[in-house]
């Protein structure tokens, strides 16, 4: 396996590797705080800022951790930067963080952020490590933003709260989508970008992990 | 690198870790503390404004701070007498913290807490708009408990001590959807207008379920229940009746009624 280089760590999870496209992760707060785009924005900053630090600290320490309690330690790391971030907002956005209510904290559970702790961060050195950590939070933040866009626009006529197209109940003409307000349609959406991704890229789509048996043919038993 | 495992080098590394890690998140926490404080005030502010009609969630800080402070007189009342009291500051007084306070506080029976507080305070704050030297609204505050939380929040009462102003949360943790509706404007949209008291002065507001009947004579007192959300509407439905009765502001409200302001 060759080395990754800096432009490959940052790029690729946008679209060849995207964590929630390829990876199927972190689709929990991608349903709960896309129904506007703001709270999507302050999302995925605060994920990308969680998953790139705590990879460079992992990092740096990767070679003194034992491996029995390497999860542990991971998590500990990742734990105190979501309270930072966690405390940050509610000193800087109290609104926002209100908003966000749970979900900020909910960041470490996130399976990106271990994941890359993990599978990356242990074993590559620290900037590299805080490079996949912005990249991965930026393809995390991709889908955020896209989801958001169509939510918000489809779903109440605006964009950052700001309206963008005249609804029908102010006298404009467009009957808003109340669906896409609700969780679910972030899931129908999520199931329509990995559908349109995987046409576009091929290389993409997962082979079968088991082929279903042919029905057994039924003899009449004596 | 190969006692790298060993019990004793895996403690200290552990150690290590969580003493970094603590000594990281308690500077946060400690260093912002300030910060954190001014805002859930100024919240507390907006909210207070907001029902009280003087003001919407979009104002900047500084206009909150410049309105709360113009407007808004806030004044200390013993719950059981009903009197002002210059006992406490106004600025300073905290009703939760006295409700935690066994020396400021009284413990509610099962019968008398339909609010599920717990304790009851002995001082609490409200809030007043006055114009022209007469009463325009009163803001009480009001708390209980809905289906996960605690709800605090404040209802506004007209100068004639029985019309709603507006009611409103500014903190709880129902769920968002269903219970967390109370903070809709579509729903608040329904409270100023609304009667309090009936014509011998008791409580009589009520949430109900499956929508108001505009017909009934009691459509003035009831307020459509959240949909989804019995519980939460109980709560509200329950905190407001042990707030307006005696054990909340019924003194109090019955001495402005007799002696005015």
């Amino acid at each position: 396996m060759s080395k990754p280089t800096v432009k490959e760590v940052l790029l690729n999870p946008i679209l060849n590797n995207n964590p929630i496209a390829l990876q199927i992760l972190g689709i929990c707060s991608a349903l709960a705080v896309t129904s506007n785009l703001k709270t999507a924005v302050v999302m995925s900053i605060a994920l990308t800022l969680v998953t790139a630090c705590s990879s460079m600290f992992i990092s740096m320490i990767r070679s003194q951790i034992p491996s029995s309690i390497r999860m542990i330690v991971q998590m500990v790391i990742i734990a105190s930067l979501v309270i930072v971030v966690d405390q940050l907002l509610r000193a800087y956005a109290f609104s926002l963080s209100k908003q966000l209510s749970v979900f900020v904290g909910l960041i470490i559970t996130n399976c990106i952020v271990m994941g890359r702790a993990e599978a990356f961060a242990m074993q590559n050195p620290p900037l590299l490590s805080f490079m996949d950590g912005i990249g991965n939070g930026l393809g995390y933040s991709a889908m955020l933003i896209t989801l958001g866009v169509i939510r918000e626009l489809f779903g109440a006529g605006k964009l950052f709260g700001i309206e963008i197209i005249a609804l029908a109940k102010d006298g404009g003409w467009y009957v808003p989508n109340g669906l896409l307000l609700l969780p679910p349609s972030a899931f129908f959406l999520i199931g329509l970008i990995i559908w349109g991704l995987r046409t576009w890229k091929k290389e993409q789509v997962e082979k079968p992990a088991f082929r279903m048996a042919p029905q057994v043919v039924e003899k009449e038993a004596y | 690198m190969s006692n790298r495992e060993s019990t004793s080098r895996t403690l200290m590394v552990a150690l290590a870790v969580s003493l970094v890690s603590s000594v990281f998140v308690a500077g946060a926490a400690v260093s912002l503390k300030p910060v954190q404080v001014e805002n859930r005030l100024l919240d507390k502010q907006r909210s207070i404004l907001s029902i009280a009609g003087l003001g919407d969630a979009e104002m900047s800080s500084r206009e909150v701070k410049d309105l709360f402070a113009g407007r808004i007189k806030a004044r200390v009342v013993d719950l059981q007498t009903g009197e002002y009291t210059d006992a406490h500051d106004a600025q300073l007084f905290d009703p939760l913290k006295a409700a935690r306070d066994p020396k400021l506080s009284d413990a509610l029976d099962g019968e008398e807490d339909i609010a599920l507080i717990k304790r009851r305070e002995r001082f609490t704050t409200v809030y007043m708009v006055e114009k022209d030297g007469k009463l325009e609204s009163l803001i009480l505050p009001v708390r209980g408990y809905g289906l996960w939380s605690t709800l605090h929040g404040f209802v506004a009462l007209k100068g004639d001590l029985n019309t709603v102003v507006g009611l409103g949360f500014y903190q709880h943790a129902e769920t968002p959807g269903l219970g967390g509706e109370v903070d809709n404007p579509k729903w608040k949209a329904l409270w100023p207008g609304k009667v309090l008291f009936d014509a011998q002065g008791k409580p009589a507001i009520h949430i109900v379920k499956g929508g108001v009947d505009p017909a009934s004579p009691d459509a003035k007192h009831q307020v459509d229940g959240l949909a989804g959300a019995t519980l939460t509407s109980n709560g509200v439905d329950r905190l407001l009746q042990f707030w307006l009765g005696e054990q909340g502001f019924g003194p109090y409200l019955a001495k402005l009624r007799t002696q005015g302001v």
